[in-house]
């Protein structure tokens, strides 16, 4: 996938740019439609998303982490800007990263994919519970307070499963910072 | 600079994560970050779960074709994002909001020895605080999540001593009354999830330190 991006940064390759799009526009509609759109307006937001990668292709590094993760956060900044009509407050990874020299040395990290194969697995292995604290708030956007209604728990175990289920996390990917 | 030894919770960090951390709790956490390398790294580790789960979504099926793109990008489109200069007292995300300085806040009087500015059209409610030497931080929140970043003086309660750059990301289970450096008091930027009330400012205010 890296490497469609990187022909579309470097030549606007139309063809390239039709397959990512084939790849990632369902995903980007079916996160939009977790995330409370209908189904015309997630199909407007997976456009977007996908015409926004076209735009900043080439501001994407892939050192600083794979095709999917930073479509995925285009994603989740469209829909803090378009669903919430708030302002996104994370930058897309870019070059111009402060603490990147505080940063593993390249050897050390895992490659991104192997990495979210990990990551994937140590949340399927979470507690019911945990997972849907994680979920909720991932794939449904719902904030800790929303999550406590929804669940109807006191807030401070909403708090406590989040803290638990990244624990958890963490221990399978030993280097997942 | 000093060391930075009270951190955000790694909840919060996780909904930030996810972008579904309310507004005025994104804007101080994004502050705190950029002053917080062990938070910033933190964050990064944590892009790996919403991309798991996204990845993992079974896709839709989109009902129109991709669009026919034009070959070429508006240099507006790669310009990298515009970056705002901040300092260790106002980091960029702050200045932002208030531009460069906490010396040319509009403060507005909230009881003796307290002064807010309420930074406007937040989810949530967003403000600055200044709190004179020596004074009790007014209570003000009314349960939901809340986040306090000091970014001049200090103040001390019992988890502590906070300095520029420390959150108070505490549970509200924990009863705290944060008093003010004795020698400068403090500036600090105060999100809470609901609208603050600043409800028994005043008898806190008449019976400063004596206690609860």
């Amino acid at each position: 996938m890296a490497d469609l991006l990187q022909r579309i940064a470097t030549g606007g390759d139309v063809s390239a740019f039709g397959q990512l799009y084939e790849a990632f526009g369902p995903r980007v509609k079916s996160y939009m439609m977790r995330q409370g759109a209908d189904a015309d307006t997630a199909e407007e937001l997976a456009q977007e998303t996908l015409l926004a990668v076209w735009r900043k292709a080439p501001l994407y590094v892939a050192e600083k982490g794979s095709a999917t993760t930073w479509i995925y956060t285009i994603a989740r900044n469209l829909r803090i800007d378009r669903l919430r009509r708030e302002f996104a407050w994370q930058e897309l990874p870019e070059g111009h990263d402060e603490t990147a020299s505080e940063d593993p040395a390249p050897d050390e990290i895992l490659s991104d994919s192997e990495r979210q194969v990990r990551v994937r697995a140590a949340l399927a292995t979470l507690p019911s519970d945990q997972h849907a604290v994680v979920s909720l708030s991932y794939l449904e956007g719902l904030s800790h307070s929303e999550i406590a209604d929804r669940l109807a728990l006191p807030l401070g175990t909403v708090k406590s499963r989040m803290r638990l289920a990244y624990q958890k996390i963490r221990e399978t990917v030993e280097d997942l910072r | 600079m000093t060391t930075i030894t009270h951190h955000l919770d790694p909840a919060t960090l996780m909904s930030f994560s996810a972008g579904s951390l309310p507004e005025a709790l994104s804007a101080v956490v994004a502050t705190h970050l950029a002053v917080c390398p062990a938070c910033a790294r933190e964050l990064h580790g944590m892009a790996a779960i919403g991309t798991a789960l996204f990845s993992g979504l079974a896709g839709v099926r989109l009902e129109k074709p991709a669009p026919v793109m034009a070959l070429r990008r508006s240099e507006a489109d790669v310009a990298a994002t515009e970056t705002t200069a901040g300092s260790r007292e106002v980091p960029a995300p702050l200045a932002r909001l208030i531009g460069g300085s906490l010396d040319n806040v509009p403060w507005r009087r909230l009881g003796l020895g307290v002064w807010h500015h309420k930074l406007s059209s937040f989810d949530g409610d967003l403000r600055l605080l200044k709190v004179a030497a020596g004074r009790r931080m007014p209570e003000h929140g009314h349960g939901g999540s809340e986040l306090t970043l000091m970014l001049r003086g200090s103040y001390s309660d019992v988890t502590g001593t906070y300095l520029p750059g420390d959150v108070a990301d505490l549970d509200d289970t924990i009863e705290h009354a944060p008093i003010a450096d004795p020698d400068v008091g403090c500036i600090c930027l105060i999100a809470s999830e609901r609208p603050a009330q600043f409800k028994g400012l005043l008898p806190r205010l008449v019976q400063p330190l004596t206690g609860m």
